[in-house]
C-alpha cells in the first residue's frame, strides 16, 4: 500500500517572527527555524505506522516551497518515509490554499496512492483548508481532524474516528482518500541517528509545474499586507492579601472591564 | 438573489441554529449594506430555527432538508451546495468556524475555485473589496487578506463579531430548492456522543477558565468547575495538563487545541507559553493567576494576581458568587 503525506515546512513556534522591511506581505526569514508543521508529524507518524503494521508499502513526503523545503523532507526521509518529493518553483511563490491542493493533487494522481495523509492546518497559515481542497481536486471522500485510523486486510477501506463538536463520528471510507490528522492520533518518534544517517541516501526528487502539467495562475486569495499585532493595554497585577485581592479583582472584573 | 451575502447555518443537530449564527449574521449585516441570506443544509430545519434565523437579519432561509445531510460528509454537502451558488450566485459566504464548517467551507471554495479566508476576525470594504484580518503564525501577525473575486468565502472566528440584536418584527421568507443529492461514498458507523459536563461548549463560551500543570492533578479541577458553574464558564486546559492526562485533549486550548476568543478568560497555574497563547490571545479579557511573578502570561494578563491558586480559586468563587447572587 503506497502512502503520500503533504508536508509543510513552517517556522517554529518559539522563532520571534518579524515582518520584512522591504515586503509588508511577508515575513522576514533571517534567523527563523524551520520545522515539520506539528500535525504534519502526527501525518507522518500514522503513515509510518501503517506501514509498519502491514510489513510492507511505501511512504512518500510531498512538499511545496521553496529550497530550505528541502530540510523538511528530509526530516520525514528520517523519521522513516521512503522518499521525497518537492514541488519547487518561483511560479507556486504565492501559491493560495487552492493552488497548493492542485499542484499536490497533480503529484498524486502521478504517484496513485492508496491514501493521502495531511496536518489538521499548517500553523504558520492556519488555514487548515489544503486537506479537504486535495480531496476536492481529486473527488476522493476525506475525513479532517481524524483521532484513530484502521486500514482493513486488503487495503480496501479505511475506518476513521473524526472529531466534532460534542463527539466522535466513526466513518467507513472506501480508499482512495485524504485524512488529516488530529493531536492525539499518535505520539510521533524521533528520527533514529541510523534514520538520519540512512535519510541522505534517500531520493528527493525536484519537480516543477511543467513535470505536471500545471501552469499556476494567480492565487485566489492574497495577502494584501501583514499587520504587527496591535499591542494590549499594559496589565495591573493586584496586590494585598489574598481576601482583598480578588475582592479588587471581581470589582475591576464588573465595574471596569465589565466582563462579568 | 444574486449579490446576497449567505451565511451557513451551523446548528445544534436538533433543530435550533447556534449562538454563533448570530454574530455571523450580524456581520454579514453590517458589511453587506443589501440582502443577507441564511443558508440551512440539515435533516431537520425546524420554525422556530428558521424564525430565530429572521430575527438575526437573514431576509430569507433557504432551507436543503434532507436525511442525507446528518451527519455533515463533504461529498454530499459540497455538491449540493455548489448547485445553489451556481444558481443564486452570492457575492460572499460565510460560516462560524467550527470543525464541520472548517472542512465543508474549504471544499466547497476548492468547487467554486475561489479564496477562502479561515478563522478570520476582522473584516473591512474597501471600495467594492472585502478585506478580512486573520491571525498567522501563531498569531503574533495579523494578515490583510484580499480575493480575487467573488464569491468571497471566509469563515469567522466564534466571539469575536458583535452579534445581531434579535428582532422578533423581522422575519425571514423560506426557500425550498431541490437540488441533487449525491450518493456518499463514506458511511457512518456510529457517532460517540462525549458525556455532557453540564457546562457551555470550550469554544462558543463566554468565558473559559483554563487550568494548566499548577492544578496538580486531575482531582483538583472540581474547584475550576465550581467556579464554572458559578459564572456559567467552559473549565479548558493546557498541553501540559492534557498530556498529563488530567483533562481529555478536546479541552486543550493552544496551538494544538482549541482556538478560543472568549469576553472573559482566566488562567490556574498556567505559565503562558507561546503556544497556549496562540489559543487564547484574542479573548478581550485575560486574568492570570500563578505564583511565580516572572510567568509570561502576566505579560499579556489585563489582571493578575501573584498567588496560590489553591488559596485564589475558592475565595475568588466565593466573591464572584456575593456578586451574582444579589
Ligand atoms: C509543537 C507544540 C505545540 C504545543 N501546543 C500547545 C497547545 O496547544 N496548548 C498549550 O497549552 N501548550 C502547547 N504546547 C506546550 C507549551 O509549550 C507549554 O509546555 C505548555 O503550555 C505549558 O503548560 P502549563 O502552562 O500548564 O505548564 P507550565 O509551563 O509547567 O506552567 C505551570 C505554571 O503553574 C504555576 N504554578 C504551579 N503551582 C501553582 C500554584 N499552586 N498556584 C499558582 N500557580 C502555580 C507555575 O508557576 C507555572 O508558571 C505546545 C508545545 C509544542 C512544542
Ligand atoms: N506547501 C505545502 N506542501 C505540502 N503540504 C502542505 C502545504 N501546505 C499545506 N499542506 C498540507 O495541508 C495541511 C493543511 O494546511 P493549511 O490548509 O495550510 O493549514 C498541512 O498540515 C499539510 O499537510
Amino acid at each position: 500500500m503506497k502512502i503520500v503525506v503533504a508536508v509543510k515546512q513552517v517556522p517554529d513556534t518559539a522563532t520571534q517572527v518579524k515582518i520584512s522591511g522591504a515586503d509588508p506581505k511577508a515575513i522576514d526569514t533571517a534567523g527563523i527555524t524551520w520545522i515539520v508543521s506539528p500535525y504534519d508529524e502526527f501525518a507522518i507518524e500514522e503513515a509510518l505506522r501503517i506501514k509498519e503494521k502491514r510489513g510492507q508499502g511505501e511512504v512518500v513526503a510531498v512538499s511545496l516551497g521553496p529550497d530550505r523545503v528541502k530540510e523538511a523532507l528530509r526530516s520525514a526521509l528520517a523519521m522513516g518515509c521512503d522518499r521525497a518529493i518537492h514541488l519547487n518553483d518561483p511560479a507556486w511563490a504565492n501559491a493560495d490554499t487552492l493552488a497548493t491542493a492542485q499542484a499536490l493533487a497533480a503529484v498524486i494522481k502521478q504517484e496513485q496512492p492508496a491514501l493521502v495523509l495531511c496536518g489538521r492546518q499548517a500553523i504558520d497559515d492556519d488555514m487548515g483548508a489544503v486537506g479537504a481542497q486535495l480531496a476536492e481536486v481529486l473527488d476522493w471522500p476525506c475525513a479532517s481532524w481524524i483521532m484513530d485510523e484502521a486500514v482493513d486486510a486488503d487495503a480496501k477501506t479505511v475506518r476513521v474516528g473524526r472529531q466534532v463538536e460534542g463527539g466522535l463520528e466513526v466513518f467507513d471510507i472506501p480508499l482512495p482518500a485524504v485524512l488529516s490528522a488530529q493531536k492525539g492520533l499518535n505520539e510521533p518518534r524521533y528520527p533514529t541517528l541510523k534514520g538520519i544517517m540512512g535519510a541522505k541516501k534517500k531520493e528527493i526528487k525536484d519537480v516543477k509545474p511543467g513535470d505536471l502539467g500545471l501552469t499556476p495562475g494567480a492565487p485566489q486569495l492574497m495577502v494584501k499586507k501583514l499587520e504587527a499585532l496591535p499591542a494590549r493595554p499594559p496589565g495591573r497585577i493586584i496586590q494585598g492579601e489574598v481576601k482583598d485581592a480578588v475582592k479588587e479583582l471581581v470589582r475591576a472584573l464588573r465595574e471596569d472591564a465589565k466582563a462579568i | 438573489m444574486a449579490n446576497a451575502y449567505w451565511c451557513i447555518v451551523e446548528d445544534d443537530r436538533k433543530g435550533a441554529p447556534k449562538k454563533v449564527m448570530s454574530e455571523v449574521l450580524g456581520e454579514a449585516g453590517r458589511l453587506a449594506g443589501g440582502t443577507v441570506e441564511a443558508v440551512w443544509l440539515t435533516d431537520k430545519a425546524t420554525d422556530d430555527g428558521i424564525k430565530q434565523l429572521g430575527a438575526w437579519g437573514a431576509s430569507k432561509v433557504w432551507v436543503l432538508e434532507n436525511a442525507a445531510f446528518a451527519p455533515y460528509i463533504g461529498e454530499v454537502w459540497v455538491p449540493a451546495l455548489a448547485e445553489l451558488v451556481a444558481k443564486e450566485s452570492p457575492k460572499a459566504i460565510f460560516a462560524p468556524v467550527t470543525s464541520r464548517m472548517r472542512e465543508f467551507v474549504a471544499r466547497l471554495a476548492a468547487r467554486l475555485g475561489a479564496g477562502l479566508s479561515a478563522d478570520s476576525v476582522g473584516f473591512a470594504m474597501e471600495g467594492d473589496a472585502l478585506v478580512a484580518t486573520r491571525p498567522v503564525y501563531a498569531g503574533k501577525v495579523l494578515a490583510k487578506m484580499t480575493w480575487a473575486k467573488t464569491p468571497w468565502i471566509a469563515t469567522m472566528r466564534p466571539n469575536v463579531f458583535k452579534p445581531a440584536e434579535a428582532s422578533v418584527a423581522k422575519s425571514a421568507q423560506v426557500e425550498k430548492p431541490s437540488v441533487k443529492i449525491p450518493t456518499p461514498r463514506m458511511k457512518l458507523v456510529e457517532r460517540r456522543e462525549e458525556v455532557s459536563t453540564g457546562l457551555p461548549e470550550l469554544t462558543e463560551a463566554e468565558t473559559v477558565i483554563s487550568g494548566g500543570r499548577g492544578m496538580k492533578g486531575p482531582e483538583n479541577y472540581v474547584i475550576l468547575e465550581k467556579m464554572a458553574a458559578v459564572i456559567g464558564a467552559a473549565v479548558g486546559a493546557s498541553r501540559a495538563a492534557v498530556d498529563a492526562g488530567w483533562r481529555p485533549h478536546r479541552f486543550q486550548i493552544g496551538q494544538t487545541g482549541r482556538t478560543i476568543s472568549p469576553k472573559l478568560y482566566l488562567g490556574f497555574g498556567v505559565s503562558g507559553a507561546i503556544q497556549h497563547l496562540a489559543g487564547m490571545r484574542t479573548s478581550k479579557v485575560i486574568v492570570a493567576v500563578n505564583k511565580d511573578p516572572e510567568a509570561p502570561i502576566f505579560k499579556i494578563a489585563d489582571y493578575g494576581i501573584v498567588g496560590d491558586l489553591f488559596e485564589v480559586v475558592p475565595a475568588l468563587t466565593d466573591e464572584f458568587k456575593k456578586l451574582l447572587e444579589k
